[in-house]
């Protein structure tokens, strides 16, 4: 079991080095897409028992971070008619040593962690910080806002990564809560996003800058 | 008695089997464009033909534009006898052999920049360039490969380094070995070797002026070099600890086949990389080989 | 059960109010739906409930000393946004409406929530809830204030969640049995996992310091409140960042008795002093009046973090503060908008004299610019001495100077924007142009009353309130 989740695990942080080396906004989105469902699968190799309420969620979060968020994130993309993030703040190199970097930290730093016995050989906390690390990079260092709501997603997918650590004691409710949260959170992005490209005609986030002292 | 046996022998695999490797790419590319493509011998007999043909030189130039092949494809010679051909082993082995070998391989490279910049051309001195700069960093993912390899085994001789990593290791050394290996061999997508534009030419542009049997040598000697990396990302990958000689030699050879094949069909799927885009795909490589260290470390570690 | 009325009542009535077919009468939903919602929470307040101790919501003595602040601030700005919405009659106001009453829904959920997973998902639910009322206006500068909030906001709610599973994984390694309320939390106490406790402390104040506007996670405020209308500010500032502060005072208070109480004081202590820091210098130089609201929230933010590190007095002193500074800050922000909508911009290049255009809002502003600068007799002013007093009797004294000196340099900026807008003659095009805003009652009398009852509440702190607040330190730092 635990093998293969550190190999599912590994996979999601190559992915992570993959989004933050790639400049076109198709593969970034799947990229995101490809590690939400590698997350929505998780839970069914850490469960021990399985019910049909775990199925279900399961299911939803394969549905909504693998296909449902990234469509909605590729329609803003057609809508915006664009594909390439030209030009960003913290260039490609630079952000994928910073990524490289924060991974190596992150396998470093969890060792001087406590863990519970079950967790001790798992990859899942180093998982997580990278996978915000990587989150944060692309969050500031991309000036397109499909860049940065794809940030923003890998962000939640290692907080999701950190919270498989509490599966076993959290009900699946409050799982099921935040999952809501999120994808009603994403929602509401696309509608911004929407009403930023209609008002703006660009969805470069450099053009925000009528707002200041 | 036998150890001349076992020189010649080597030598024989070395010499006479790397002409063979970039024919055998050349017939997979025609192949996938549908083509019948030049026969697979092609590069012997344009060894022999380029034998036969005598040295245009230029005035400007120093015996150096004649020395530094030579000295190169000795170089070569120098570093493919130090790596072990399965079980068999290699020519000669020591304690830091590694090291040597790569550093020859820098000679080489050196020699064939020197050789080039010796015409005092601007088409040559933007090639070497070039390909010293994309050298800095395939040099630094080829350290963090044998590196990864050095913590796996605990030794820095190439004989007993080359035993394969387990699980997500040998992939990610794999990938970056492969990706170096394009990279050092001036293949697509770092440098396409079918170019005729001088303005895209990395290693084609130093080897423009040369003739006759120096540039037979350079291109004999570039043959061997790939059949080094070949040979090299083999035996990193694939167990060939305690088969019998001839089952290792088989799987030798259809390693090296299936690594050739491979690089046949990358340059025919792939297009080659826009430059500003090449240090990104280097850094890749090096990451790769990075995390293979880790990977390494960390597994001997737990 | 009427605790859950609280939330569910407004919750309902957001999806009636969307349901509705008339643009003309469905803002008397929320006047309605406040009027309910205040009655109940003061009941509750004179007659607590029960609360089981490990209820995952219930309406203990920290939401009993904090919600019906809340509540009646906006019931307030529910009579204001009556007389607001028919004056922008030309924009439909069906998800305005609707997302205000879910605002006031998820904040009740908010408050009352004793459980970390549910705190988070309220405060998630509030921040997305809040994202069509800050883009009401519908200009570009809106949308992007809209989408700088998002940003920053959405960070700091997925920081305050890694905090949360933090916390949870805390209580789990130092062999908790997985409830993860907060009163199970204190009581596990030294056991929790003090490494894992220490992230989530800083996780957690960074998160939901966010939400409050804590320098210098703040950069979202100028932007959301100088570009939101005045209502929305009102509640954002006097309610959003209320909950927020809730959340860090009950995870401050685990932090405590897992024993790294001290620690968790002294972070308190830098970021309130680092954001009052930060208004204050921004105050002396921002030339926009609604921007400045929104540094003055910082400033005011810093405060009760300072407070709440004060232990238990200076807490008494915080959740005084809370009261007067939603108050006050509701008046500030509904004539603030009265002032905006005559002069037609926000800048001080550009507003002048508008104590002869609209007299009785300025009135109301100057009034209330004296109030949220300490000035007696004033709510606030009773609020920061109790909290000055609490500083120098537990020996911060540096820190207390250092708060009187960012308050004096607050009130330097405050007033020379205030002043700068209210005094002088009109400018040439203004005065034509301002006749179009009419000071009715129903845009005067909210913050009015608003100003009158932090005037009350100064002069005369009900001894209920003042036992209420008691109470709720008692809870936050229980005696050993």
């Amino acid at each position: 079991m635990n093998t293969h989740l550190n190999l599912l695990i590994g996979l999601a942080m190559g992915l992570n080095l993959i989004a933050l080396g790639s400049s076109r906004l198709p593969s970034l989105i799947q990229v995101v897409s490809a590690q939400g469902m590698l997350l929505g699968v998780m839970p069914l190799l850490l469960e021990h028992e399985w019910s049909w309420m775990l199925l279900a969620v399961v299911v939803a979060t394969v549905g909504g971070k693998g296909l449902v968020i990234p469509g909605l994130l590729r329609r803003a993309m057609r809508a915006a008619n664009i594909e390439r993030e030209v030009d960003p703040l913290i260039g490609f190199v630079p952000s994928l040593l910073l990524g490289a970097g924060g991974t190596i930290a992150a396998v470093a730093l969890s060792q001087s962690l406590p863990l519970l016995p079950e967790h001790a050989g798992l990859l899942l906390v180093p998982g997580a910080m990278a996978s915000v690390l990587t989150g944060f990079v692309l969050l500031i260092g991309r000036a397109k806002a499909i860049s940065q709501v794809c940030g923003y997603l890998i962000l939640e997918n290692g907080i999701y990564l950190f919270g498989l650590l509490l599966i076993n004691s959290t009900p699946l409710m409050v799982e099921a809560g935040v999952l809501l949260d999120v994808t009603v959170g994403v929602f509401v992005i696309g509608i911004i996003v929407d009403r930023i490209q209609r008002a703006f005609d660009s969805l470069d986030t450099r053009k925000l800058t009528v707002l200041r002292e | 008695m036998n150890t001349v046996l076992d020189l010649i022998f080597r030598l024989a695999w070395w010499l006479i089997l790397a002409p063979l490797l970039p024919g055998i790419i050349n017939k997979v590319k025609a192949w996938v464009a549908g083509r019948r493509g030049p026969p697979v011998l092609q590069l012997y007999y344009d060894l022999a033909r380029l034998w036969r043909k005598s040295v245009v030189m230029s005035t400007l130039a120093s015996p150096g534009f004649i020395i530094g092949p030579a000295v190169a494809w000795v170089a070569l010679l120098g570093a493919v006898i130090l790596v072990p051909l399965g079980p068999a082993g290699a020519a000669l082995s020591f304690w830091g052999d590694v090291l040597l070998m790569l550093y020859l391989l820098a000679l080489a490279r050196f020699c064939t920049a020197w050789a080039a910049m010796e015409t005092g051309s601007a088409f040559e001195g933007m090639g070497s360039a070039r390909e010293v700069s994309y050298a800095v960093l395939a040099e630094a993912a080829m350290v963090a490969a044998m590196l990864s390899l050095c913590v796996q085994t605990g030794s820095i001789s190439l004989a007993t380094m080359l035993a394969p990593s387990a699980g997500a290791g040998a992939v990610l050394l794999a990938a970056g070995l492969f990706t170096v290996l394009l990279a050092e061999n001036c293949r697509v997508p770092f440098d396409d070797p079918n170019t005729h534009l001088e303005l895209t030419m990395i290693h084609e542009a130093m080897i423009l002026d040369h003739s006759g049997p120096p540039l037979a040598v350079i291109l004999h000697g570039a043959s061997m070099k790939l059949l080094l990396f070949s040979v090299l990302l083999t035996e990193a990958v694939l167990p060939m600890g305690d088969l019998s000689p001839f089952a290792a030699t088989g799987v030798l050879l259809g390693g090296v086949l299936t690594v050739t094949v491979g690089v046949g069909l990358v340059e025919s799927l792939l297009a080659r990389f826009a430059f500003r885009r090449v240090p990104l795909l280097l850094t890749t490589a090096v990451l790769l080989c990075l995390f293979a260290l880790l990977v390494a470390w960390k597994g001997g570690a737990a | 059960m009427i605790s859950l009325l609280l939330i569910f009542m407004p919750l309902a009535g957001a999806a009636l109010a969307a349901a509705w077919p008339d643009n003309r009468t469905r803002p008397w939903f929320l006047p309605a739906v406040a009027l309910v919602h205040v009655v109940l929470c003061f009941w509750l307040l004179v007659a607590p409930p029960e609360v089981a101790p490990d209820a995952w919501m219930g309406f203990d003595p920290l939401a009993r000393a904090v919600l019906p602040a809340v509540s009646l601030l906006f019931l307030v700005c529910a009579c204001y946004g009556v007389s607001y919405l028919a004056v922008r009659a030309e924009r439909p106001n069906r998800v305005f409406v609707a997302a205000l009453l879910a605002v006031l829904g998820l904040l009740s959920a908010g408050h009352q929530a004793r459980h970390l997973g549910l705190l988070w998902i309220a405060t998630e639910a509030v921040t997305l809830a809040a994202v069509p009322l800050l883009h009401f206006n519908g200009t570009p500068r809106a949308f992007e204030a809209t989408w700088k909030y998002l940003l920053v906001g959405g960070t700091g709610i997925a920081l305050s969640l890694l905090g949360s599973f933090c916390l949870g994984y805390a209580s789990l390694h130092g062999g908790g049995s997985g409830d993860l309320t907060f009163a199970s939390l204190m009581e596990q106490g030294a056991g929790l996992s003090r490494p894992w406790v220490l992230i989530a402390w800083v996780l957690l104040l960074v998160g939901y310091g966010t939400k409050m506007g804590l320098a210098p996670m703040h950069t979202w405020k100028p932007d959301a409140y100088g570009e939101a209308p005045g209502i929305v500010g009102a509640i954002l500032a006097g309610g959003v960042t209320t909950v927020a502060f809730t959340a860090i005072l009950r995870v401050r208070a685990v932090v405590g008795a897992a024993g790294e109480g001290v620690l968790a004081d002294r972070t308190l202590l830098a970021i309130g002093l680092f954001s009052m820091v930060v208004a204050a210098l921004f105050l002396l130089g921002t030339r926009d009046f609604k921007r400045m609201l929104a540094y003055s929230s910082v400033e005011h933010m810093g405060i009760l973090s300072i407070g709440a590190a004060l232990g238990g007095a200076g807490l008494w002193a915080a959740l005084f503060h809370v009261w007067s500074n939603s108050l006050t800050k509701g008046a500030l922000f509904l004539s603030a908008g009265n002032i905006r909508r005559a002069a037609g911009s926000a800048s001080m290049d550009e507003v002048r004299g508008m104590a002869m255009i609209t007299p009785r809002s300025a009135a109301i502003f100057v009034a209330g610019m004296f109030a949220v600068t300490a000035c007696p007799p004033f709510g606030p002013f009773f609020s920061e001495l109790a909290l000055v007093r609490a500083g120098f009797g537990s020996g911060h004294v540096f820190v207390t100077a250092m708060l009187l000196g960012c308050l004096l340099f607050a009130f330097f900026g405050i007033s020379r924007v205030v002043f700068g807008i209210v005094d002088g003659r009109p400018r040439p095009a203004m005065r034509t142009g301002g006749k179009r805003f009419v000071e009715t009652a129903g845009v005067i009398l909210p913050p009015l009353a608003l100003l009158g009852f932090s005037l009350w509440l100064g002069l005369f702190t009900p001894p209920l309130l003042r036992e209420v607040w008691e109470a709720a330190v008692q809870q936050l730092h229980p005696a050993p």
